[in-house]
């Protein structure tokens, strides 16, 4: 599915990804994690393709497609999805707008017929019903006033609104409190199967308890120094980062 | 590339043929001699069969007009206008339709072509709401003015059964003169600004509304504009008498073809409002902008104002102004009446060589007389977007109260946006309160929205509309989405 060959990049030519070489098989849930500034949030930019993240060598390919050759737009179209560290606020514009011409426009690259409000709000009620979201988050502006904890949801109602054949879940339990942090893997569970991807990059084992890894890399200085199983995880929050960099 | 300049170059991208309502209409017209002169005046009086007192006032109007100079305080610019270089009178040749069935169907055929619903036979007979319409959309009585001349209104004959009139301004000179010589010119006065003047001397056409005492008007009431005619000005007049308890929602809509040159629009739109009475007046602005260099396009310079002449009477201002190459009006109210409320919500687009000074005029003489302005400029290209808004609260306006919000946005940085508020307050219990921001499209949104699958063009208009919201939800419903699915395209093509 996801695959990943001497990945190099750099913002405002300071080299952040240093190869990183990593694959995410389809079906398969991977974890990466890693300290503060390891360069977690630009793979997940790379990735997704944000502008001024600029890919200096390596390849990334979705399904044998070229992912670095594509328009964010492509890669989401494609079945890419990026859950944001930090979601980003639209004013005014609300988020039941905003899902339903997302959805749509997803709908519409794959030929489908695209969704009326009252089809949409439907759907939208199930999903939000399973996330413990009340309604009114569908009227508000996106993202405009929601918690730490109510940005992190409406992520997943994305995801799950969505249905991408592959996510990356860039600290999406960061900042979430126990409950919250049920719900949020609940919604990342529910997603599992045999045509679902992910990389779920975390800074905290914590979530790895709710949301067990096939795979577990942790990613230091821009580069995977180590791979393993759900194990590695446990390990490293009994170590440290430090233990791990040392070894590297 | 930055996401910032990606956009500006699929704006401009978009912008040539963007302007979809640029198609020109052949058909026969009947002009005045190119010019303006007393004898212009009298013609286009005569051509309009009016009594004497009309064309008295529309001669003092010129006399005044010569004397005028145009207003260089705006802060927009443009090479100075040759008027005697342009024809102020151009109608259709066919006389004057009775009915729609009488209008040149080629004249159906363009207000077709705008969108424009103009046979209401479909509306009575009661036609089926389209497939997928949660509601049945509730049928809007049309005045369509083509150049000069008002050639069709529909829904008059259930308008009259209320005691409502609406009709061209010309038919009412006829059928109702006393309302009109009542009225005209007791809001906008003759001598008020240069271009007023010229509109009182040489206005051809325009709407009429008179809602009686007591009577709520069924249906939303609509005007569309049209400059067809090559080198012709256009000088429409619009007067609105809402009686005691009544209340009136009313809104025009503009387009002109895509011409090379500069086409003058000068109009006059004066509101009445008495005890209660309400006056929506909602503007969907779309005259040709011009092309990407600045050629071309219409000059709009508007007098629009309203009295709020009764207690707890109210007059809300609705704009979207997306065209023009050059926009210069400012909806006012004199809020005369105790207690009386006036609004003014507008959004103003400038994409490539735009310019627009617009704002409004908040007068406050009656005893705790509200008004609220919410004003979202947005700048693209090379566009220049200024507001300029007055509030003036005369000493007798105990516990008046006034605020205003101001937001530009920004897209690409050879725009400009600009804000200036003139607050003259005289009254020491009055309040006026004054928010204004500048922000732009941050890349941050521009890809998140493009992570969730979205064009760029989308991912702007959605920001766009957000930005405009708080302005597009006081339109009303019928025209939201069309006012939303214009800014974007203005947008793309010069606004969104
Ligand atoms: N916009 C930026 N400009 C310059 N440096 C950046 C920018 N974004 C991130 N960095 C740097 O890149 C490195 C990796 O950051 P990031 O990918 O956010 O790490 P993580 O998500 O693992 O905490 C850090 O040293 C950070 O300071
Ligand atoms: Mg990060």
């Amino acid at each position: 599915m996801l695959k990943i060959e001497g990945l190099t990049a750099e913002i405002d030519g300071k080299a952040i990804l240093n190869g990183i070489d990593l694959e995410v098989p389809t079906g398969e849930l991977h974890a990466v994690m890693g300290p503060n500034g390891s360069g977690k949030s630009t793979l997940s930019y790379v990735l997704a393709g944000r502008e001024g993240y600029e890919v200096t060598g390596g390849s990334a390919t979705f399904d044998g497609q070229d992912l670095l050759a594509m328009e964010p737009e492509e890669r989401a179209a494609a079945g890419l999805f990026l859950a944001f560290q930090y979601p980003v606020e639209l004013p005014g514009v609300g988020n039941a707008n905003f899902l339903r011409t997302a959805l749509n426009a997803l709908r519409r690259s794959k030929g489908e017929p695209e969704l009326d409000a009252m089809q949409f709000l439907k759907v939208a009620r199930e999903r939000m019903r399973a996330l413990s979201m009340p309604d009114d988050m569908l009227k508000r502006g996106v993202n405009v006033g929601f918690s730490g904890g109510e940005k992190k949801r409406n992520e997943v109602l994305q995801m799950a609104l969505l249905g991408p054949r592959m996510a990356v879940l860039d600290e999406t339990d960061s900042g979430l409190d126990i409950d919250a942090l049920k719900i949020v893997a609940d919604g990342v569970n529910a997603m599992r199967g045999p045509a679902f991807s992910a990389l779920v990059i975390t800074h905290y084992q914590r979530l790895l308890d709710y949301i067990v890894p096939d795979r577990v890399h942790v990613l230091v200085g821009g580069r995977i120094v180590k791979s393993g199983g759900p194990e590695l995880a446990k390990a490293l929050e009994a170590s440290g980062y430090a233990s791990v960099q040392a070894a590297a | 590339m930055p996401a910032v300049s990606e956009t500006i170059e699929t704006v401009q991208s978009v912008t040539e043929g963007a302007y979809k309502w640029g198609f020109h209409t052949d058909i026969e017209m009947d002009y005045a001699p190119k010019g303006l002169n007393e004898d212009i005046v009298r013609f286009i009086s005569a051509k309009k069969d009016e009594p004497q007192w009309l064309l008295d006032w529309r001669l003092k109007a010129y006399r005044m007009w010569l004397k005028m100079e145009e207003p260089r305080w705006p802060a927009v610019s443009y090479p100075p206008i040759d008027y005697q270089d342009a024809y102020y009178y151009a109608a259709p040749t066919k006389p004057a339709p009775k009915s729609l069935a009488d209008v040149d169907p080629e004249l159906l055929r363009t207000y077709e072509k705008l969108g424009i619903p103009l046979k209401e036979q479909a509306w009575l007979a009661g036609v089926q709401p389209d497939e997928g319409e949660e509601r049945e959309r509730l049928p809007i009585a049309v005045d369509a003015v083509f150049d000069s001349v008002s050639v069709a209104t529909t829904f008059k004959d259930r308008l009259a059964k209320e005691g409502i009139i609406f009709c061209s301004i010309s038919e009412a000179v006829h059928n109702h003169p006393e309302l009109v010589r009542q009225y005209l010119g007791t809001v906008v006065p003759q001598g008020d600004n240069f271009y007023a003047a010229l509109n009182s001397a040489v206005f051809t056409d325009g709407s009429f509304v008179y809602i009686p005492k007591g009577v709520r008007c069924p249906m939303e009431l609509s005007t569309y504009f049209r400059i067809n005619a090559k080198s012709t000005g256009q000088f429409e007049r619009t007067l609105i008498i809402a009686e005691e308890g009544s209340h009136v929602s009313y809104l025009e809509g503009c387009t002109a073809p895509m011409r090379d040159e500069n086409q003058l629009h000068a109009a006059v739109v004066e509101l009445v409002a008495m005890d209660d009475a309400t006056i929506k007046y909602s503007t969907v602005q779309n005259w040709y902008p011009g092309d990407a260099e600045g050629r071309g396009g219409i000059y709009n310079f508007v007098t629009k104002r309203a009295h709020c002449r009764g207690a707890r009477s109210k007059v809300s201002w609705t704009q979207v102004e997306t065209g023009s190459a050059i926009t210069w009006k400012y909806p006012s109210c004199v809020l005369l009446g105790d207690d009386s409320v006036g609004e003014f919500y507008s959004v103003a687009i400038t994409n490539n060589r735009q310019q627009a000074d617009t704002g409004t005029k908040m007068i406050h003489v009656g005893k705790r007389t509200r008004s609220t302005i919410v004003s979202k400029g947005i700048s693209a290209g090379r566009g220049q977007n200024t507001y300029r808004g007055l509030v003036k609260v005369a000493p007798a306006a105990s516990n008046a109260r006034n605020f205003t919000q101001c937001d530009s946005l920004l897209i690409g940085d050879q725009c400009g946006a600009h804000t200036v508020p003139y607050i003259e307050n005289r009254c020491m219990t009055a309040k006026t309160e004054h928010e204004a921001t500048t922000s732009r499209i941050a890349e941050d949104q521009l890809f998140y929205c493009r992570q969730r699958g979205l064009s760029e063009e989308d991912a702007v208009g959605l920001i766009v509309n957000g930005f405009c919201r708080e302005v597009l939800k006081e339109l009303p419903m019928e025209f939201a989405v069309e006012a939303q699915k214009l800014l974007q395209i203005s947008l793309e093509g010069s606004v969104g």
